[in-house]
This record gives C-alpha cells, sequence and structure tokens, in this order.
C-alpha cells in the first residue's frame, strides 16, 4: 500500500454540474459584468457616428447637414441617450478598475487607490474641458 | 492568435483609456448637445478648418481607431463566455477583429487627405 | 432571536442518487454558532451520515469552504446570526465535481498549483554558510497581501470563467505565481510568464472581480491579474522591440 494514489480525471460518481447559458442571469454580480462588457457595443456604436460624421465632413457641407439632420430624428436621439448612458458607466467602471490594474510605487511605497482614481478622473475633467472648448470656440 | 494576444489585450486597454476619458465628453456634445440645441454646434468650415490640421487628423484616428479595437476584444469574449459559443470562436475573432481593422481603414483612408 | 433554524443542506450519496438533493435540519441557535457549529451539530446529534471538510475552524487552513446562500464563504467565519429567521442554505462548493454531499474534489486546483511553480526559483542558491537572502520590508510589502492564501478555494467557485472553461488555470494559482514573481527572492518570473501566456492563463480573466469579493484574506487575485497581464504585455512588447534583453 505505498504506491502514490493515482486521480483519473474521469471518475462516473462524482456529480457536475453544467453550467447554464443563463449563468449571467442567477446571480446579480454576475448580470453587473455582463452589462459591463455590453458596454463596448455602445463605444463601437459612437466610434461609427463619429466614422459617419466624418465621412459627411469629407464629402461636403450638404452631407453634413444631412448628418446632423439624422442625428436630431426621435430615433438616434433616444438611441443616443441610451447609448451614452452605457458609454457613462463604461468610464466609470474602467476608472474603478484602474487601480487594480496599475500599482504604482513611489519610493518604495504603493501609490493609494484613492490617488490613483483622483488623478484619473482629474484627467477626464481635464480632457473633457479642452476638447468642449475647442469644440464650442466658434 | 495566441502570440498576438498580449498586442490585443494592449489594444484593448488603450481603446478602453481612450473610450473612458473622451468618448463623454465627444459624445454628449455631438449627439446630444448639439441636437438638442443646448450648446451651439460648430458650423461645417470650423469643423473642415480643423480638419485639415494634421494634429485633429492623428487625434480623430485614435479616437475611432482604438476603442473599436476595444470593443472588439471584449465582444469577443462576451460571446465567447456568455453565450458559450465556443465551437464558432475563429469566426467570432475574425469577425470581430476584422470589423475593428475595416474601421480603421476606412478612418485612415477618409482622414490621409483632407483638401 | 429564535430558539431554532432550519438548516437546508444539499445531500448526494453517489451509491444511491444520480443528482444531490436537499435535506432540512432544524438547529438550535446559538448567537455565537457559526455555520460549522451547525454542521458538526447535525452530525453530532441528528444525522451521522453527512460528510464535510473542516479542520482548523478558524479560518487559516481552508479546508471547510462552501457555498452558504449561493455565496462562497468559509463555514467557520460565517454566523448563524447574520442569517436567520433562515432556512440556511449550505451547498458544496461550485464548478468542482461533488464526491458527496458537501465535499468536493480539488486535484484540478492542485495540478493547477503545481505547473505555476509556487516557489523560489534562483538560477544559483546561496550556500548555507553565505548567510540569509536579505529583504527590506518593502520588498516585503510588494507581495506579502499575495502570499495570504489559505487555496480555500472561494475563488475557483466564484469565477465564472472556470466556471464555464474547467481548463483556466484560475486565481488562487495566477495569484500564488505573482506572490513569487514579485519577491525580490525570485529569478523565475520568465519561466512563470511562459507557461501562464498560454490559452489557459492570465489572459482568459475578464476581470468578473468576483475572486476578490469572495476571498476571506483579502488577497485581491483579480488585482495580481491584471498586474500580471501588465507585467506580461509589456515584456512581450520588450521582447518585440528589444529581444537580447528579455533573455
Amino acid at each position: 500500500m505505498s504506491a502514490e494514489p493515482h486521480y483519473t480525471l474521469y471518475h462516473p460518481r462524482w456529480y457536475r454540474r453544467r453550467v447554464s447559458v443563463w449563468w449571467w442571469l442567477q446571480k446579480r454580480s454576475y448580470t453587473g459584468f455582463v452589462l459591463r462588457e455590453l458596454t463596448s457595443i455602445f463605444v463601437a456604436f459612437f466610434a461609427v457616428v463619429y466614422l459617419w460624421q466624418l465621412r459627411a465632413l469629407t464629402q461636403g457641407p450638404e452631407a453634413y447637414e444631412q448628418f446632423l439632420a439624422r442625428l436630431t430624428t426621435p430615433l438616434f436621439l433616444a438611441l443616443d441617450t441610451v447609448a451614452f448612458l452605457f458609454v457613462l458607466f463604461h468610464a466609470i467602471t474602467w476608472f474603478n478598475l484602474t487601480p487594480k490594474a496599475m500599482v504604482v510605487r513611489w519610493r518604495g511605497k504603493r501609490v493609494p487607490d484613492w490617488l490613483i482614481l483622483g488623478l484619473n478622473y482629474a484627467a477626464w475633467l481635464v480632457l473633457s474641458g479642452a476638447v468642449a472648448f475647442v469644440l464650442l470656440r466658434e | 492568435m495566441e502570440r498576438i494576444t498580449p498586442l490585443l489585450w494592449l489594444l484593448f486597454s488603450a481603446g478602453g483609456t481612450v473610450a473612458a476619458l473622451l468618448f463623454p465628453v465627444h459624445f454628449f456634445l455631438t449627439a446630444l448637445a448639439f441636437p438638442l440645441g443646448w450648446l451651439e454646434a460648430p458650423s461645417y468650415e470650423f469643423l473642415h478648418r480643423l480638419l485639415t490640421h494634421p494634429l485633429t487628423r492623428l487625434y480623430l484616428f485614435i479616437l475611432i481607431s482604438l476603442p473599436l479595437f476595444h470593443w472588439a476584444h471584449r465582444f469577443r469574449y462576451t460571446l465567447y463566455d456568455g453565450l458559450q459559443l465556443k465551437h464558432l470562436t475563429v469566426l467570432i475573432a475574425v469577425l470581430c477583429y476584422g470589423a475593428a481593422l475595416a474601421g480603421t481603414a476606412m478612418a485612415a483612408y477618409l482622414l490621409w487627405d483632407i483638401s | 432571536m429564535p430558539s431554532s433554524v432550519a438548516l437546508t443542506v444539499s445531500r448526494y450519496r453517489p451509491e444511491r442518487e444520480s443528482e444531490p438533493t436537499f435535506q432540512t435540519y432544524e438547529i438550535p441557535f446559538r448567537k455565537d454558532w457559526v455555520v460549522l457549529d451547525a454542521l458538526n451539530h447535525v452530525k453530532d446529534s441528528l444525522d451521522g451520515s453527512l460528510s464535510f471538510r473542516w479542520s482548523c475552524r478558524m479560518g487559516v487552513c481552508g479546508s471547510c469552504g462552501m457555498k452558504v446562500n449561493g455565496t462562497p464563504k468559509l463555514t467557520c467565519a460565517t454566523f448563524l446570526a447574520d442569517y436567520v429567521p433562515g432556512p440556511i442554505r449550505v451547498e458544496p462548493l461550485d464548478y468542482f465535481p461533488v464526491v458527496r454531499d458537501l465535499v468536493v474534489d480539488l486535484t484540478d486546483f492542485m495540478r493547477k498549483l503545481k505547473q505555476v511553480k509556487p516557489w523560489i526559483i534562483r538560477k544559483e542558491e546561496k550556500a548555507p554558510g553565505d548567510g540569509e537572502y536579505l529583504q527590506t520590508p518593502d520588498q516585503l510589502d510588494t507581495y506579502k497581501q499575495f502570499s495570504m492564501c489559505i487555496n480555500c478555494m472561494l475563488c475557483y467557485s466564484a469565477c465564472p470563467i472556470y466556471g464555464l472553461e474547467p481548463s483556466f488555470i484560475g486565481p488562487a494559482a495566477i495569484a500564488l505565481a505573482q506572490r513569487y514573481n514579485m519577491d525580490s527572492r525570485d529569478e523565475g518570473a520568465a519561466e512563470r510568464l511562459k507557461i501562464l501566456s498560454e490559452h489557459d492563463g492570465i489572459w482568459q480573466c475578464t476581470l468578473v472581480g468576483e475572486c476578490t469579493k469572495v476571498c476571506p484574506k483579502h488577497v485581491d487575485p483579480a488585482g495580481a491579474i491584471q498586474q500580471y497581464k501588465l507585467t506580461g504585455a509589456t515584456n512581450w512588447v520588450k521582447s518585440l522591440l528589444l529581444p537580447w534583453s528579455t533573455r
């Protein structure tokens, strides 16, 4: 009885529960996670809208007017409101996770999470202000 | 595919950061404030003039391209994990990154030469 | 405070059933009792056939991990008082094969733990006569959090990626790999990175973050994995631009 116990991966009597395709609805935090991941669709949506605006700008003033008119339709306003909320959700969850992913050590000590978070939000404010300043300059 | 995973993750991270820092303000202005008249929208001439500047074109290229790669990487994993579409993993990867590349190519083409 | 509370426990007896069932026991409520005390009461006085693992009963051995009302917890650290009036549902950890009742098989984790080489790797060991390896408190601080892992497997039970992709190396194994990567005495980071850069390594993780939420020792495996991804990615860029520096 001195042999090492041999473990086999397949054991017919062990019970293995299959993970349901609705696993993400079973816990609130899982659903929140999937919603967070789905924000990427709305990020892509806006990138495409901006690409479309770019195309309209290169095609001339009439094309640009057409683009602006499209954006004012109720369908697009509704869609854009929903998409904007998701993009905000992306930004907030992204900033909140940054301190976890980026550990900065200064003079041997770890920079506290609240400082990293604060710097992120500060950068957000400054850059948003700069963009708004450029676009509203006229 | 495996060997470029670090690159895809870096693109995803960069895209996510660009989207987090810059999309809210751009989205709010372009899709809500300007169409609804809350703020004065810039004129065509003003925007076109901005576009002729090479820095603007570089900025817009990054603004459009990186978030597309962010979506591609994240959406690919969401389909793989969320809907358990493991058998379609190659097709999903090709469609996602392919779409991001297509968007990037189009942005590059449009921004290359602004007269 | 009630005088008794119902404990609904998952039973699985492979010799006579093909699926788990639930059995409810009425146990006396004591405000200083934890779920483990309740289970032991069941085994001692009500139903000696109930099978479960436990050892230190003080939160350092990692043996008594189970799901309490759907959340992975150490049953020796989960007070009944937080769950009254009940009933309190006790089930085995998710995503591991159930051997019997509340006992799961952990071979998969043991195999993965070995894979990440959780020991100090050095190109040349110092002879004992040459003295100790010195380490400052700041150097200790870089990896101390990740060294707190008690291998209780709550993080694996909370990670949906592990549930969907059983070959994923998993939060605890990666956090432990990081513990050694960041140890100033270790020289094996490149070796571990090679193993963990494979398909089932760090890149499978999508930062759900549940692992950190359930960890009883505040190891923050999600943070360890994200930091590892950054290191892996910068290493990859370095190897592309300066191939000689990462050899």
